[in-house]
């Protein structure tokens, strides 16, 4: 078995535990919730042997480095952040309906690194520029962050159909009446975002600090890492109209999802939609 | 009563002044990084017009992370941030150091999280025994209030309070050092073609020279790629001159530049010159000597009495090696050719001695360099950020007080408490010194009331 059958099957998985999470919700099977769990369980295993393996073969073939070099190794990677950040979740609030918005962002993301022309899966060796300890430092903080960031938007997704459930169907029972409250979910948001924003500053910081070492500079305001810091603001925004001004519900919510437009343009807008240093991640 | 405040300081302290400048510098932002910048005005009039090309000209647009406007707002920010802490910090101050022995009781009464017991023991004992239980919480304090009651406050985390402001100083720490580096620091670049040495560098946009008040000479530039053909390393080997000798040396590839004398020399890029280095050393009389020589042209060593030159180049595709044609005559024979790879050492063995010889492509080496004093302070600031960051999100001021009275013939004690974040987290900690205090055998209960 090599990498690229396991990261395969992860895909198809993840997709599993996507289609499970849902009908778990949709026909409140609350009790199936540990096959949807298990499943993802799973995937996550075949993920982490996938990753691992590509690690191994990429010194099999005499280049040795961590898989976190291209766009496909920091898609899979992201899935994989998204899926641990999901069930330590899970684990913490005892609900497993939060699955249907948080495991399907991984299986897009899989889907996308497997399936998407523009990617290619090829393991190839490092150019100079990213031959240092801090892209190991720098990637992983920031797909932590992104992850976070990932499930946040879900929650934010989520509180918004339950909120406009409660007002339209007052009484009625409903498919998102199994989730947990409004309440929870926007601690769970505000939670979430504040996790994100602190390795979301780890990663600017440890891009700021590899950028110094390789080309004495560490701020170019180059176009990743303005858009990394127009995110930035996005959730700093957030906290403080929160901390502050007592925002919640349904703002927080859409701050959620505004931020995670963010998050996705920086991480991949930019590479194919505007010109800049960051070469890494460029197919 | 509250004070009417300043309406300057009113505005300038503001949270909505703070969301309004993220949201124009997230704006900003993002018109930077769609309009490309430091282009020349031409490019400018060539996709926008004209008119807009002036428009943007006014806004400073093509430089606009420089330009008058953008650091005003960065400047705003930083008002904002200095007023704002000027204006809560002494209040925060006061909640860290006040001294909650003057929490009325009233207040006690209605805290968020409270217990109270009624207990055999006499005020005194109880005051003590509390006093014990807290002391395991944080450091416990007591003072009799009047009406004969006895008031305990233990807290934890008061100084967690500031963490916020760290992140908020931090940031500043961060401007300071972005100003210091851009007042004191230079950036720019040189080239240095493999034998020679720069005495100074010429800074970017402006290409003004900058003496470096000493010499860094390239010794060697190596290129090595994969198998597959992508580059894996591109290396200077750099000798810094001071006053003609040398007092460092290293070689550095991207990602691990040299440091000398505030400068950092980082290996940028290169180009291949149309020029060969050519090693020749002669066994008989122990000399050596290193020759620059084009193509096709002919070099004389004469205290040898040899001459010699590359005739035809082969390979020399990305990662292939190339291979020389050479040419050789001495005085005792017949010139002859013969083919020698890069990086091998021929030899040549003639009548008139032993010959070694090897060859080199000539590169320039294109050397990045930056001085940038202000550096150490955006990483300090960065540390802070972080520290900061971590304290305000996860840490939180949590006290308690234990008040102790006379109700009839018990001893009432009230324990109540409470957090500034993190209630969840705190109404476990209360919940286990309620236990503390129903579990102690000192205490001897005569009825619980909630
Ligand atoms: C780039 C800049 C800034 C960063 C990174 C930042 C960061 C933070 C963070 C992380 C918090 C804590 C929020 C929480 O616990 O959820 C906070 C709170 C706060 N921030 Fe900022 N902030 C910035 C700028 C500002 C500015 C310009 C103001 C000016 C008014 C401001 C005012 C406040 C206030 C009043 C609080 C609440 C503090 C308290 O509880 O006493 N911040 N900030």
């Amino acid at each position: 078995m090599n990498s690229s059958q396991l990261l395969g099957i992860t895909t198809f998985t993840y997709l599993a535990a996507s289609v499970l999470y849902i009908a778990i919700l949709i026909f409140k099977a609350r009790k199936m919730g540990i096959i949807a769990t298990l499943v993802t369980i799973a995937g996550l295993l075949f993920q982490t042997a996938g990753i691992t393996m590509r690690w191994v073969e990429s010194y099999r073939m005499g280049f040795g480095h961590a898989p976190l070099s291209n766009m496909y190794e920091s898609l899979v990677v992201f899935a994989w952040a998204i899926v641990v950040f999901y069930l330590f979740l899970e684990v913490k609030f005892k609900n497993r309906m939060l699955g249907a918005f948080a495991v399907p962002f991984a299986f897009l993301s899989m889907a996308y690194a497997s399936f998407a022309k523009e990617i290619t899966q090829q393991i190839s060796p490092l150019v100079p520029a990213l031959q240092s300890n801090w892209l190991i430092a720098h990637v992983c903080t920031c797909f932590i962050g992104y992850a976070a960031f990932a499930v946040a938007c879900g929650m934010g997704i989520l509180y918004l159909l339950k909120a406009r459930h409660e007002e339209r169907a007052v009484g009625k029972e409903g498919i998102l009446d199994s989730l947990p409250d409004l309440k929870i979910i926007d601690d769970i948001i505000y939670k979430t975002i504040v996790f994100g924003f602190l390795w979301l500053s780890t990663g600017i910081i440890t891009g700021a600090v590899w950028a110094n070492s390789a080309w004495g500079t560490y701020w170019s305001w180059d176009p990743k890492e303005t858009w990394s810091l127009i995110t930035w603001f996005v959730y700093a925004s957030a906290l403080h109209a929160r901390f502050v001004r007592g925002w919640a519900g349904k703002r927080i919510a859409w701050l959620a999802i505004i931020g995670f437009f963010s998050v996705i343009f920086t991480y991949y807008g930019v590479n194919f939609l505007l010109s800049g240093l960051h070469s890494y991640g460029s197919r | 009563m509250k004070k009417q405040k300043n309406i300057l300081v009113q505005f300038f302290s503001s949270i909505q002044l703070s969301l309004f400048t993220f949201f124009v510098l997230a704006i900003a932002s993002i018109v930077g990084t769609i309009i490309e910048q430091n282009k020349d005005a031409a490019y400018y009039v060539d996709r926008f017009g004209p008119q807009i090309a002036k428009l943007f000209e006014i806004l400073d647009i093509s430089n606009m992370y420089n330009s008058w406007w953008f650091l005003s707002l960065l400047v705003l920010l930083s008002i904002n941030l200095i007023v704002c802490t000027f204006d809560r910090l002494p209040k925060v101050w006061h909640m860290v150091v006040m001294d909650n022995l003057d929490t009325p009781v009233e207040r006690l009464e209605k805290m968020g999280e409270r217990q109270t017991f009624l207990v055999a023991n006499a005020p005194d004992e109880a005051a003590d025994i509390a006093g014990g239980i807290l002391g395991r919480f944080g450091a416990s304090k007591r003072r009799a209030t009047e009406g004969g009651g006895m008031l305990l406050f233990s807290q934890k985390g008061a100084w967690t309070r500031l963490g916020v402001y760290v992140v908020h100083f931090s940031v500043l720490v961060i401007f300071v050092g972005a100003i210091i580096g851009s007042i004191y620091g230079h950036k720019g670049g040189v080239t240095i073609p493999e034998g020679a040495s720069a005495s100074q560098i010429y800074e970017f946009n402006t290409d003004r020279p900058i003496p470096l008040g000493f010499q860094v000479r390239c010794d060697r530039f190596e290129l090595s790629y994969y198998d597959n053909g992508m580059p894996k390393e591109y290396r200077s080997d750099l000798t810094v001159l001071k006053d003609g000798k040398a007092v460092a040396k290293k070689s550095i590839v991207v990602n691990d530049p040299l440091q000398y004398g505030g400068f950092t020399f980082y290996q940028a890029n290169y180009e291949a010159l149309n020029e060969l280095m050519v090693h020749v050393e002669s066994e008989k009389s122990g000399a050596k000597e290193t020759f620059l020589v084009a193509p096709r042209e002919q070099a004389k060593w004469p205290e040898e009495k040899i001459s010699f030159g590359i005739i035809n180049i082969e390979g020399g595709g990305r990662g292939a090696d190339y291979r020389y044609k050479v040419w050789f005559e001495d005085s005792a024979g017949e010139p002859f050719t013969f083919w020698l790879p890069s990086s091998q050492v021929g030899k040549i063995e003639r009548p008139s001695g032993t010959y070694t010889i090897s060859l080199k492509r000539r590169f320039v080496t294109g050397l990045q360099v930056a001085k940038d004093p202000g550096v150490w302070w955006v990483y300090v600031g960065c540390g802070a950020m972080l520290l900061g960051l971590l304290v305000a999100f996860f840490l939180s001021h949590r006290r308690v007080w234990v008040y102790i009275s006379r109700e009839g013939e018990a001893t009432r004690v009230l324990l109540c408490g409470s957090a500034n974040k993190n209630r969840l987290g705190f109404e476990k900690d209360f919940a286990a010194l309620v236990d503390q205090f129903q579990q102690n055998d000192r205490l001897t209960p005569m009825k619980e009331t909630l």
